[in-house]
């Protein structure tokens, strides 16, 4: 594990200015500063990251069989005949769109977590704000001009880029494949993430070739200045030597998805420690024509599920062959879902929460969370209301997948969040490392949201429990249930809202092995 | 895909073709420190042979000269009062003269990024790579001024008259020690320059002999600097021998001569060295490789450096009947010319402090603050190989002369990472001194190069035409547009409203939305190789 202190002193007192001809940004008011940070991170775990660009339709992706009445109604016009919705494997409440047949199985492998109704408070219905919002990991009112994860590898780097690559981190810290430096991976100073923006470009690098040029005496000193370009990308070599050391990949689907995927399979398996690969597939604002009309499975969407999940399926296949499956996971996102009801065009407009997928041998199967309620007679106004906050999975990752300290995740997402148990508690050791994710619901309450009490039903197999309230920060406020109980059944504590401000709580359950977390609000 | 350079054959009869923005923008990079959005748009309303006629025209107002912008708490110049110039003061003083040596190069940056319309600044530069003179030798800070004074006055006036300036120019004296030679002890330092690199040259075969530096040396002595740093003639130091020159100037004999009359053998040694057309030849190949390309073959060499340099000596060594008929010509803006020129360090530093209008406080009334940020550009050039009015040695820098790389020699893989952190770090974070900030301002930016900066596709057409001059195809501008403009949404119209949407409610977050993606932009196109081509 390497450690390296932030020189807080050093680097803080500087006004902009130049360290080895970088541009330094004046530092101080930067949260990162706040208390001195040791890298955190030991393992060589990867996370991929695949952004669905335009705000996917999380109810025709992870639609909601306990309240297909109430989603047919809201969306005739484009709702998954009932019988054609994909079923899940001991999860009959929830089903998968019918083009979703990989992913599907990926769940019945228990390597594919769905996460329901992920968001944040206030959500913007702006594709470049909410994207900016879910690559920074602000607030909705807060502006962060550095990514989530590019502070993480700032935090594990302080000194990037000067004197990279080093004999210890002889590679990029982060790629991003198939578009151009993104926010996500912003750090304070500068992009912690290469990119290999043109995927003709990269394969050009791989096979040694150069883009064309204009046959004339800027195209002859275009070449002569690409070349050099090329020289001084002082990762090229390590990046084409991975990608060469690997001659065995599973068939990937022809799409722009799969390309980029299989792009980052081979580099994994080359041996680059890059820790966040970042992908990119876009076209998911369906305002019109989202489904084909006489028949609702097929269609754009179905095509941008269908390419998602069969990519996805692949990868992770190759994963497997590739015999690198144990550090590798995934993760989707997109900047926003879509409206409960549908508009007359056949598509959705601009939504809030959306269900979320993560992949891979050590992600926790199953379906996280409740089904959103869809009222029985929705308004174009009416938006899936979040139950998780996005940043609580960039916690668990963190934490539980790079397995990076509480303090420095704490500084690196500048609030506390909960850990959610998504991924397999093994692999960085933490506490509650015999518990299970538990696949049904534990807690209940009533009313939900609440104003002045809420009847909180918990499902306890017998044994110690615990059931805590916490704050949207994760931070633990109120003790509610510790007993040890002698019989399995359910339990029941009634919480008042005096004394509680309005917003989003969690109640935590954690009964011996099982821990089960349900969000709650208070008017 | 070209393997080698080309030429035109074209020649230098005057271009009937288009007026377009592309060759505008052509003509204004090749004699402007790059071109300012307006400097375009009014040349290109003018057409061709008016456009030519205002940047080779122009009255001699010159600059304001430089301040004593360096007392600080520790250091007070003795002399001069801070804000007030400092090239009258003589000093003899090692500190003061490194202060000045140090205001010389901020001001002429500031000269520099704030040129008019015309060739003025590019030729003044020209002139001094071509005398080569380094400011660390000659040392004292009103040489310095006054020698370069001498090429930004003549810089588009007679070249014999410039070289005969030059000759007996006290800074020149003291940089090749002509101020040394004297008859006991001949120093050929300039007789030998004179000849190799200011005139004839070397790299027409010009043959004159070793025995003709020695002659030439044998008539510039006498001449030394006095106490007010003015150039003398002190005849007892004049060797009054007769001097012979080799057959390469026809066996010419400069009759020594005694008394004040010996300084007229001055000018005798450069009206037989002007008798020779290597002369013209030479100082013409040096000027199509600075404003067109480096790569001269026998077909440039007949079609195009012939009769320029025919022209040159029909005007009587005038410059400007050369650079008007080069300027004017077919072979100038045949396309295999646009675009081609690698940018030296200055091109490059100046030339996009330019393009973005960046606004740097004013250098007379807020000077102190003005020095200072000018000096991070003197820094900058220095880190990319271009110290200004420091060359690294009389022959100037290596990308104006050396073969076969020439322009090519200022790109390698320290300099070339060097210029793109440079135009990251001025949209990112730019530099500030007290609380004044030169940084690009994209918006800004965008309303000027762009007339509905709103419509992400016209944006980014100007864009490019604007900042390259190389063909981009339209697939990638348009990868371009989706994945920074539109963070990867399909619609155009997200741009359109959130541009919109900044300009109606211009708060921290809406800026940012179209900041960001801007700045992504920018520095994207100024990261490609493109970009260093001019």
């Amino acid at each position: 594990m390497e450690r390296r202190n932030f020189i807080k002193n050093s680097l803080a007192l500087l006004a902009p200015t130049m360290i080895g001809g970088n541009p330094i940004h004046i530092l101080q008011d930067h949260p990162m500063l706040d208390t001195a940070l040791l890298a955190t991170s030991g393992n060589d775990n990867v996370l991929v990251i695949i952004q669905l660009s335009g705000g996917n339709d999380g109810l025709n992706t992870v639609i909601p069989m306990s309240e297909y009445g109430n989603y047919y109604n809201a969306r005739t016009n484009i709702a998954i005949p009932e019988k054609k919705v994909l079923k899940l494997t001991e999860n009959d409440a929830t089903g998968l769109h019918p083009s979703m047949t990989a992913m599907q199985n990926l769940f019945s492998e228990g390597k594919l977590n769905i996460v329901q109704s992920v968001g944040y408070p206030q959500p913007s219905f702006s594709h470049f704000r909410a994207t900016d919002i879910w690559m920074s990991g602000s607030d909705s009112n807060e502006y962060l001009n550095t990514g989530w994860a590019g502070r993480l590898l700032n935090n594990e780097n302080p000194g990037y880029p000067d004197g990279y690559p080093t004999a210890d981190k002889p590679d990029p810290l982060a790629i991003q494949i198939g578009s151009l430096a993104t926010l996500t991976c912003q750090g304070p100073v500068v992009n912690m993430a290469l990119s290999i923006s043109d995927p003709s470009s990269f394969y050009n690098l791989i096979d040694g070739t150069n883009a064309s040029v204009a046959n004339t005496n800027a195209g002859y000193e275009l070449s002569f200045l690409r070349s050099i370009a090329k020289q001084t990308n002082l990762y090229t070599a390590r990046i084409k030597a991975a990608s060469d050391s690997v001659k065995q990949q599973v068939t990937y689907p022809n799409n722009s998805l799969a390309s980029q995927l299989k792009i980052v399979a081979r580099l994994i398996k080359g041996g680059l420690q890059t820790k966040v690969y970042m992908v990119n597939y876009g076209g998911f604002d369906t305002h019109a024509g989202q489904v084909v009309a006489t028949d609702t499975t097929t269609g754009a969407h179905a095509n941008l599920l269908k390419v998602l999940s069969d990519s996805i399926a692949a990868f992770q296949s190759d994963m497997a062959g590739l015999e690198i499956e144990d550090r590798v996971i995934g993760m989707t996102y997109s900047e926003f879902g879509r409206r409960i009801k549908s508009n007359a065009s056949g598509g959705t407009d601009h939504g809030s929460a959306a269900p979320l997928f993560l992949f891979g041998k050590n992600v926790r199967g199953g379906v996280f969370g409740n089904n959103p309620t869809i009222p029985a007679t929705a308004t174009f106004n009416d938006n899936v209301p979040y139950q998780y906050d996005f940043r609580t999975i960039y916690s668990t990752i963190l934490q539980n997948w790079f397995c990076v300290t509480e303090t420095a995740k704490t500084e690196i997402l500048t609030k506390q969040y909960p850990l959610l148990p998504l991924i397999n508690a093994s692999v960085c050791g933490i506490n509650d490392k015999n518990s299970t994710f538990a696949k049904e619901a534990l807690v209940y309450n009533y009313p939900n949201p609440f104003n002045s009490a809420t009847k909180i039903e918990f499902k306890t197999k017998g044994g110690h429990t615990l059931l805590q309230l916490l704050d949207g920060s994760g931070t633990i406020i109120k003790l509610l249930v510790e007993a040890t109980y002698n019989f399995a059944g359910m339990n029941s504590y009634t919480l008042y809202g005096s004394g509680l401000v309005p917003g989003v709580y969690y109640i935590r359950l954690q009964n011996e092995d099982k821990i089960f977390v349900k969000p709650i609000i208070k008017m | 895909m070209p393997t080698s350079p080309q030429t035109s054959l074209l020649g230098l009869k005057p271009y009937q073709g288009a007026w377009t923005y592309l060759h505008c923008k052509h003509l204004l990079n090749r004699t402007l420190f790059g071109a300012k959005v307006a400097d375009i748009n009014a040349f290109k309303n003018k057409g061709l042979v008016a456009s030519v006629d205002e940047l080779l025209n122009f009255p001699n107002n010159l600059p304001s000269p430089p301040l004593n912008e360096y007392n600080t708490a520790s250091y007070t110049d003795p002399n001069v009062l801070a804000g007030t110039t400092w090239i009258g003061d003589i000093s003899l003083d090692g500190t003061i003269n490194s202060y000045r040596r140090s205001s010389y190069k901020k001001w002429l940056l500031s000269i520099c990024v704030g040129q008019e319309r015309n060739i003025r600044e590019k030729l003044t530069f020209f002139w001094s790579n071509h005398f080569g003179t380094e400011s660390d030798t000659i040392n004292y800070g009103t040489m310095i001024y006054n020698h370069h004074q001498i090429l930004r006055t003549n810089c588009i006036g007679n070249f014999k008259q410039l070289v005969r300036a030059v000759t007996t120019d006290p800074g020149m004296l003291r940089y090749l020690n002509g101020y040394l030679n004297t008859k006991t002890a001949p120093d050929e330092n300039y007789g030998r320059e004179l000849q190799e690199l200011f005139t004839v040259g070397k790299d027409g075969g010009a043959k004159y002999t070793e025995d003709d530096v020695k002659a030439a040396a044998k008539v510039l002595t006498g001449w030394k600097i006095d106490a007010s740093f003015n150039a003398v003639f002190d005849s007892t130091r004049h060797d009054t021998s007769n001097k012979t020159f080799s057959p390469y100037y026809s066996t010419k004999t400069i009759t020594g001569k005694t008394g004040a009359n010996g300084a007229l053998e001055t000018d005798e040694l450069l009206n037989m060295i002007f008798e020779n057309t290597d002369v013209a030849k030479f100082i013409c190949r040096k000027l199509y490789r600075y404003f067109v390309y480096y790569y001269i073959d026998a077909n440039v060499e007949e079609n195009i450096i012939k009769p320029l340099a025919n022209a040159f000596i029909t005007n009587n060594y005038e410059i400007k009947p050369v650079l008007k008929l080069l300027f004017e010509s077919e072979h100038f803006y045949d396309n295999l010319y646009i675009g081609c020129q690698i940018k030296s360090p200055l091109d490059h530093v100046v030339g996009f402090l330019r393009q973005y209008e960046i606004a740097f406080p004013d250098a007379v009334s807020d000077y102190a603050d003005a020095y200072f940020l000018y000096n991070n550009m003197v820094n900058q050039l220095i880190g990319m190989g271009q110290n200004p009015v420091d060359p690294p040695n009389v022959a100037g820098w290596p990308a104006y002369y050396q073969a076969p790389d020439y322009n090519e020699l200022w790109i390698n893989a320290d300099t070339l990472p060097k210029r793109n952190k440079f135009t990251d770090l001025m949209i990112e974070t730019g530099y500030t001194r007290n609380g004044k900030k030169i940084i690009v301002n994209t918006i800004q930016f965008a309303k000027t190069v762009c007339a509905n900066p709103s419509d992400p596709n016209a944006l980014i057409d100007s864009i490019f035409s604007f900042l390259l001059s190389t063909e981009i195809d339209a697939s990638f501008k348009n990868n371009l547009k989706v994945q920074l403009l539109l963070t990867g949404q399909s619609s155009d119209y997200y741009w359109t409203d959130a541009w919109n949407l900044y300009n109606s409610i211009p708060n921290l977050i809406n800026f940012n939305i179209v900041n960001n993606r801007l700045k992504a932009l920018l520095k994207y196109i100024m990261n490609l190789p493109d970009y260093q081509l001019q």
